[in-house]
């Protein structure tokens, strides 16, 4: 079963599912298949599809060494890593050898129920009954922390009928703060900002009080991008989150690592620092609308335990997704 | 943490020794290691297949009893091969025989370019004396146009924008006119970052090209990318046949096998590297360097080949009776830190001396600028300043400063660190130095 929206937000229920101008959630079916259309046209024009050889040499003659040896490549070119890697293809072939599976079509649906296995790990929804839920959006440069906060709160706006508050939390980068300031207007919400070159914590916590203040459902927290090997930054995300708690004992209820599809094996990493600085809830996998499969967050599931909790598909509104381990799974092999 | 590359086939291959030839099955043992390392580095599958399948060819012909183990030698072999690929001479870009010299952007989402077409601008600037002009062709993104007049603008560059309402296509052409009407040197298109496989906006990219026929097409690649690149790379090549690749966020710890893909599928050269979110954090690129990092630090084998190269034993023991002695001077300090230097960046130079990696290294960190500027500084002193530091005072301190291009603080800083050294060296001659060929020969 594929997930919907409604699996991927814990709210109290009482709220209305329908409010504003967007397509309400009796739609989400269809809208999904749109979605998934979308993702395998987009795959499947661009090269010798990789799933198709998987699936050709699963399916068609003997298991043999050479089976596995494929199977091999293929995760690794989806850059799930040779560590995993070995891991899932060595479990697949004792299974193979004890008889518990035989034949190519039995032994790929295995496959895929293994992968999804593994992605599927931890806490992986998101809850939003605090008042407000504080959301903060961590990452290294560029792999899409802005862009996935402007959809974010366009879908709790639209969709969910919630009231969402950004703050600009990232005062470094050029014209970081216009750019959030142009996805809150996208998005029609609220936008706390301070002056460039500011600092950081206060900025959040500025967003948190006003949040508070103007009822807000959801506060969301965008930071300056940062590579998880500068201490002194890590450092400062840990002061921005304790700077917040400071006005919400618990918050931020949510910190979202956002992971580009396209990173190889660095990725693990970045999870890993990034978590030791602050307790990472989720990941958000971005960009899987290109060629990349973004198998590395099956090795930071694998391996660290963090979930995926929202995929980016693309650069508009409406381009974010729960994440659905089974069509992960499926989308690593085809 | 993980072994090293060097560590685990030194184990893999510890019983060579005794039989004195590699035998296949030995080969094929190593072989793995180094293919696990490559994938570990994000080093295409496919290159990595093809480049096994070449250094297996020169180690099963290998001579073994030299003086380096069969481990150091199949990692010579590797770095070899590996320098060979990435290419041995730096690339840079070409200048038009008729100014504006053009050179276009292209790239992913978020690969880095704006801020690269800004470094790239600051570099031209300062290192070839041009007047750089910007373009701001990125109509999609949020406060795209905002982002490259700010860097721009840091940078002393002219940006050419005209808003998002109007086409990248025609702004690119209305921002080559500024540029030759404004007798600009060189004029940098900053475009959107797409995807290769949208039709649409690879499409515009190639019409931006037409447009401005540019002298030189780079490619920003970011250094974290993984099997992806090569997709990435081909198509890019295809549609707007780049000149040369820029690696972006080369400071972080990836390892930036993307790099040698990338290089490896197309042909082009990497010729520069961006190293940080600042603007002046951009140098050109080094192949060699990059073969090395790669391979990851800790690499005990180029440690000894470089040291064993540059350390002349005699001068060793010199140095090592000046110490005792106290007559360390500034100039033995200048030809100790060119020497160290030549072996490569200091960071990857703590990795390869044995029990100096992980834990300890993290927290050391080198900061080659510095070193460029101490190197600056001593330059700038007479040859008895470099032996008589006490006599660097008032003048002599604001002369030295000018000549190098540092600030009196700068001087005074160094002096003193180097009186601090000199102490510590007295101590340490009161007891026993540490023997530094020793230390090397610890490593085989
Ligand atoms: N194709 C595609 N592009 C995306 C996606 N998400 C983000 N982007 C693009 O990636 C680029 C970087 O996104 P940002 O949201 O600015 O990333 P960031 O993490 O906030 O960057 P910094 O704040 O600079 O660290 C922009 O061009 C986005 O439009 C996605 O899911 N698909
Ligand atoms: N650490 C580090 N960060 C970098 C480097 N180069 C760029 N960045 C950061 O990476 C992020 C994205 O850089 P941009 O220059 O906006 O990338 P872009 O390719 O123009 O992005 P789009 O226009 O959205 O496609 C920003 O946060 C930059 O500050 C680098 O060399 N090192
Ligand atoms: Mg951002
Ligand atoms: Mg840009």
């Amino acid at each position: 079963m594929a997930r919907d929206w409604s699996d991927l937000f814990i709210t109290d229920g009482a709220r209305p599912a329908t409010i504003g101008d967007g397509a309400s959630l009796a739609d989400e079916p269809e809208r999904r298949r749109g979605f998934f259309k979308r993702l395998r046209t987009n795959l499947s024009k661009t090269r010798e599809a990789l799933g198709a050889e998987i699936q050709a040499t699963l399916l068609e003659g003997d298991v043999d060494e050479d089976t596995w040896e494929r199977l091999e490549e293929a995760l690794i070119m989806a850059d799930v890593g040779a560590a995993t890697t070995a891991r899932v293809v060595g479990e697949l072939e004792s299974e193979a050898a004890g008889g518990a599976i035989s034949g190519g079509e039995a032994l790929s649906r295995r496959l895929a129920g293994m992968l999804a296995e593994i992605a599927r790990t931890g806490e992986d929804r998101i809850d939003l009954r605090h008042a407000p839920t504080v959301i903060m959006a961590v990452g290294v440069n560029g792999t899409g922390k802005t862009t996935t906060i402007g959809k974010l709160a366009w879908h709790l706006q639209h969709e969910l009928g919630l009231k969402v508050v950004l703050g600009a939390a990232d005062t470094f980068r050029a014209a970081a703060v216009q750019q959030l300031e142009g996805w809150a207007r996208r998005a029609g919400c609220e936008i706390v900002s301070g002056p460039e070159g500011s600092d950081p914590g206060s900025v959040a916590f500025e967003a948190v009080r006003q949040g508070r203040e103007l009822g807000a459902d959801v506060v969301i927290v965008d930071t300056a991008g940062r590579l998880h090997t500068q201490d002194d930054l890590m450092a400062e995300l840990a002061k921005v989150r304790r700077v917040i708690a400071k006005q919400i004992d618990d918050a931020p209820h949510e910190t979202l690592l956002t992971v580009d599809a396209t990173t190889g094996q660095n990725g693990l990493r970045q999870a890993k620092l990034f978590s030791e600085a602050v307790p990472v809830d989720g990941i958000v996998l971005t960009k899987l609308d290109g060629t990349a499969k973004g198998g590395i967050a099956l090795a930071i599931a694998g391996e660290l335990g963090i979930a995926v909790k929202l995929i980016g598909i693309g650069e508009a509104l409406e381009d974010l997704r729960p994440f659905d381990a089974d069509d992960y799974a499926q989308a690593l092999l085809t | 943490m993980f072994d090293t590359l060097s560590e685990k086939l030194q184990a893999t291959l510890s019983d060579v020794r005794s039989r004195g030839t590699l035998t296949e099955a030995d080969v094929n043992a190593a072989m793995r290691e180094i293919r696990l390392a490559l994938l570990e580095a994000d080093v295409n599958f496919k290159v990595v297949k093809s480049f096994t399948s070449t250094v297996k060819e020169r180690c099963l012909g290998a001579d073994v009893l030299g003086k380096l183990n069969p481990g150091q030698q199949v990692v010579k072999i590797v770095d070899e091969e590996l320098t060979a690929l990435m290419g041995g001479e730096s690339a840079t870009v070409d200048f038009a025989s008729r100014p504006p010299t053009v050179i276009l952007m292209a790239g992913l989402q978020g690969s880095g370019k704006t801020t690269a077409t800004a470094k790239l601008a600051r570099y031209l600037m300062t290192e070839h004396d041009s007047s750089v002009a910007l373009a701001a062709c990125d109509v999609y993104r949020p406060a795209a146009v905002d982002q490259l007049v700010k860097v721009g603008g840091q940078v002393g560059a002219t940006v050419y924008e005209q808003g998002i309402e109007r086409d990248p296509v025609d702004i690119a052409r209305w921002a080559l006119d500024q540029a030759k009407r404004d007798g600009k040197d060189v004029l940098i298109v900053d475009t959107a970052g797409r995807l290769h496989v949208d039709e649409k906006l690879m499409d515009e990219l190639v019409k931006i090209r037409k447009a401005v026929k540019p002298t030189t097409v780079l490619l920003v690649v970011d250094a974290m990318t993984g099997q992806d690149a090569v997709n990435v790379a081909e198509q890019f090549a295809g549609a707007v046949a780049f000149d040369g690749v820029l690696m972006s966020k080369l400071d972080g710890d990836a390892r930036g096998g993307a790099a040698l893909s990338v290089k490896a599928v197309t042909g082009k050269p990497i010729m520069f590297a961006s190293t940080g979110e600042k603007l002046d954090q951009f140098e050109r690129f080094h192949p060699d360097r990059m073969a090395q990092r790669i391979l990851g630090m800790g690499d005990v084998l180029s440690f000894i080949e470089k040291a064993e190269a540059q350390i002349d034993e005699d001068e060793a023991k010199e140095l090592e009776r000046k110490l005792r002695r106290n007559e360390f001077t500034f100039e033995d300090f200048l030809s100790q830190l060119k020497m160290m230097r030549k072996m490569g960046p200091l960071q990857s130079l703590l990795g390869m001396i044995p029990g100096f990696q992980g834990a300890a290294l993290k927290n050391v960190k080198v900061d080659e600028r510095e070193l460029d500027r101490i190197e600056a500084i001593i330059l700038s002193m007479t040859p008895l300043e470099r032996r008589r530091p006490d006599l660097i005072k008032g003048s002599r301190r604001l002369r030295i400063a000018r000549g190098s291009g540092t600030s009196v603080q700068h001087v005074n800083q160094l002096v003193k660190q180097f009186g601090q050294m000199q102490k510590l060296m007295k101590q340490l001659g009161k007891g026993k130095m540490p023997d530094l060929q020793a230390m090397m020969r610890q490593g085989r």
